[in-house]
């Protein structure tokens, strides 16, 4: 089906769980920046959790829908849209977004995906080099997008036990790992609330609080970096490295972000703050696992609520 | 070499401190001995300098949480005792860049012809007549970061980046020299610009350019580089 842009908002962009094999050609892995709430809504609807979804950002899109459908919202929530949910929309209706209630970003899916060309290996919108999802740019008012046909659609009416979600809050505690220069810093990161600020996008979380002094260190020679990767550059103000970050980095690695917790930064909008606290590669391991487990779970038990379309 | 990790999907290994040839050449016949094992659970492999880092799945090192990195590490040493270093000396490709430099395709040719004290020709033949080493893909999709810049033609990076700095460019920042593959912000000075695409990204490897290759740039003629497709 064709759906229809009516207004695209801030930046709305088709995302999936993004590229791999292709950071040594300066790619990163992009996708979702909350790649539960993505897989959540795929779930939801009966996808696979990668297909493309709609990225949404701070202020939603008003989109129309020329037959009947089934759609699902994770992560943000916005006013006058049902979130965690599966949601039918009848044909010629809209999905409205009102105002941001919680959060930044929100995942809008379809039953069976909205379609995007595959580019290296992903259907996501890489937007420095213009690939990937719509037109490899974000949408924009008018814009038409096709979905692809569906073999389940979701029954009955339910949702999600928030007891599953990550601990989204406008005021988080993410659990950080030590980076290779972490022992030329104090315990600045550990003991400070950070602010958000308005320069922050797919690319990084830049934060806002007391200036992080590195000891005399030596210059760095440029490696890989992650996302989760905190930065240091000379002003002192920390940067999370997030789905879209350059692939090679040169300032001080402070620390790294567990992966399970980097949904939490993604929900973080400018003027919320962020604190951190230590944790080791194991127990971010262990961390993953139980949130895979969860994952699965939840997989079996919506199996039972999907039908035959 | 020295392993450590880079969060928890990624270990890195460094190999040497300095910049140069042969620690480049240690570095990607150990990456390419990682990729060659094909192991499952390495998604990506990230020569850069003087390291190497390993992207991995820890649920395919290990049930345990507590023993994935360790499994990594046990691997990647594995790899390292089967890299042969000479196989990289040398052994990259050498690729020839057009340059179409100064006038309106290389705003700041003047400007660093006149910090090193020397005429724009003379700054175009000495760039043009070095062979450059990539030691490094990254900050934009394609960019290879060139060692081997003449040092009189060094020059500080601007101190107000540019917000657009149009694909194709060819920049000095420092003591490094590159191509910008995509449209991007940027702080280095533009001396030219390449009609060649170093980021084809529907193209298999999408990146022209890849470290160890070495490359040169020839001067050519605005009207050259308007023919050029």
């Amino acid at each position: 089906m064709e759906v229809s842009v009516i207004r695209a908002g801030m930046l709305t962009t088709v995302q999936d769980l993004g590229r791999r094999g292709h950071l040594s050609e300066g790619v990163p892995f992009g996708g979702a920046a909350d790649p539960f709430a993505l897989r959540v809504a795929n779930l939801l609807v009966g996808n696979a959790e990668d297909a493309p979804a709609l990225e949404v950002t701070l202020t939603g899109p008003e989109l129309e829908f020329p037959e009947a459908a089934w759609l699902a919202v994770c992560g943000a929530r916005f006013d006058g849209v049902p979130s965690w949910r599966p949601v039918r929309v009848e044909a010629g209706g809209r999905l409205k977004f009102g105002k941001r209630v919680q959060g930044c970003r929100a995942y809008v899916s379809i039953c069976g995906g909205f379609f995007a060309e595959r580019v290296m290996g992903g259907k996501g919108t890489f937007l420095a080099a213009g690939i990937g999802g719509f037109k490899g740019r974000s949408l924009r008012d008018g814009d038409v997008i096709r979905s692809v046909p569906s073999e389940l659609r979701p029954t009955g009416h339910w949702s999600l036990d928030e007891r599953m979600f990550p601990r989204y809050s406008r005021e988080p505690t993410v659990r950080a790992m030590p980076g290779a220069h972490a022992g030329e810093f104090g315990d600045g990161l550990y003991s400070a609330r950070f602010g958000v600020t308005a320069r922050s996008n797919r690319m990084g979380i830049r934060l806002d609080g007391p200036k992080l002094e590195r000891a005399a260190g030596e210059d760095l020679v440029s490696t890989a970096v992650a996302p989760g990767t905190i930065q240091v550059p000379p002003d002192g103000n920390p940067i999370v490295l997030m789905s879209d970050a350059q692939t090679l980095g040169g300032y001080p690695r402070l620390a790294h972000v567990a992966t399970v917790d980097l949904p939490l930064l993604a929900q973080l909008a400018p003027g919320d703050g962020v604190r951190f606290t230590r944790t080791t590669v194991a127990e971010a391991h262990a961390l993953l696992q139980a949130w895979e487990r969860g994952l699965a779970l939840l997989r079996q038990g919506l199996a039972e609520k999907l039908r035959p379309a | 070499m020295r392993l450590e990790p880079l969060g928890d999907s990624a270990v890195l290994a460094t190999l040497g401190s300095g910049i140069d040839a042969a620690t480049l050449a240690s570095v990607l016949s150990f990456a390419d001995s990682i990729v060659a094992a094909k192991r499952a659970g390495i998604t990506d492999v990230v020569p850069a300098y003087s390291t190497v880092t390993a992207f991995y799945d820890p649920a395919q090192f290990s049930a345990a949480p507590g023993d994935a990195y360790d499994a990594v590490c046990l691997f990647l040493k594995s790899c390292a005792a089967g890299a042969k270093a000479e196989r990289h000396d040398g052994a990259g490709r050498r690729v020839e860049i057009p340059v179409c430099y100064g006038g309106d395709f290389g705003p700041d040719l003047e400007a660093v012809a006149e910090h090193c004290a020397m005429s724009a020709d003379a700054a175009v033949a000495l760039h043009s007549g070095a062979d450059y080493l990539v030691h490094a893909i990254g900050f934009t999709p394609g960019f290879p970061y060139l060692g081997g810049l003449p040092e009189a033609l060094r020059t500080p990076r601007r101190d107000t980046p540019r917000q657009r700095v149009p694909a194709g460019s060819v920049a000095i920042g420092g003591s490094q020299t590159g191509v910008y593959p995509v449209d991007s912000p940027g702080g280095w000075h533009i001396i030219g610009r390449t009609p060649m695409a170093l980021f084809r990204p529907h193209y298999e490897p999408a990146a022209l350019l890849k470290s160890g290759d070495h490359v040169r740039f020839k001067s050519i003629t605005p009207a050259e580089l308007e023919s050029w497709r």
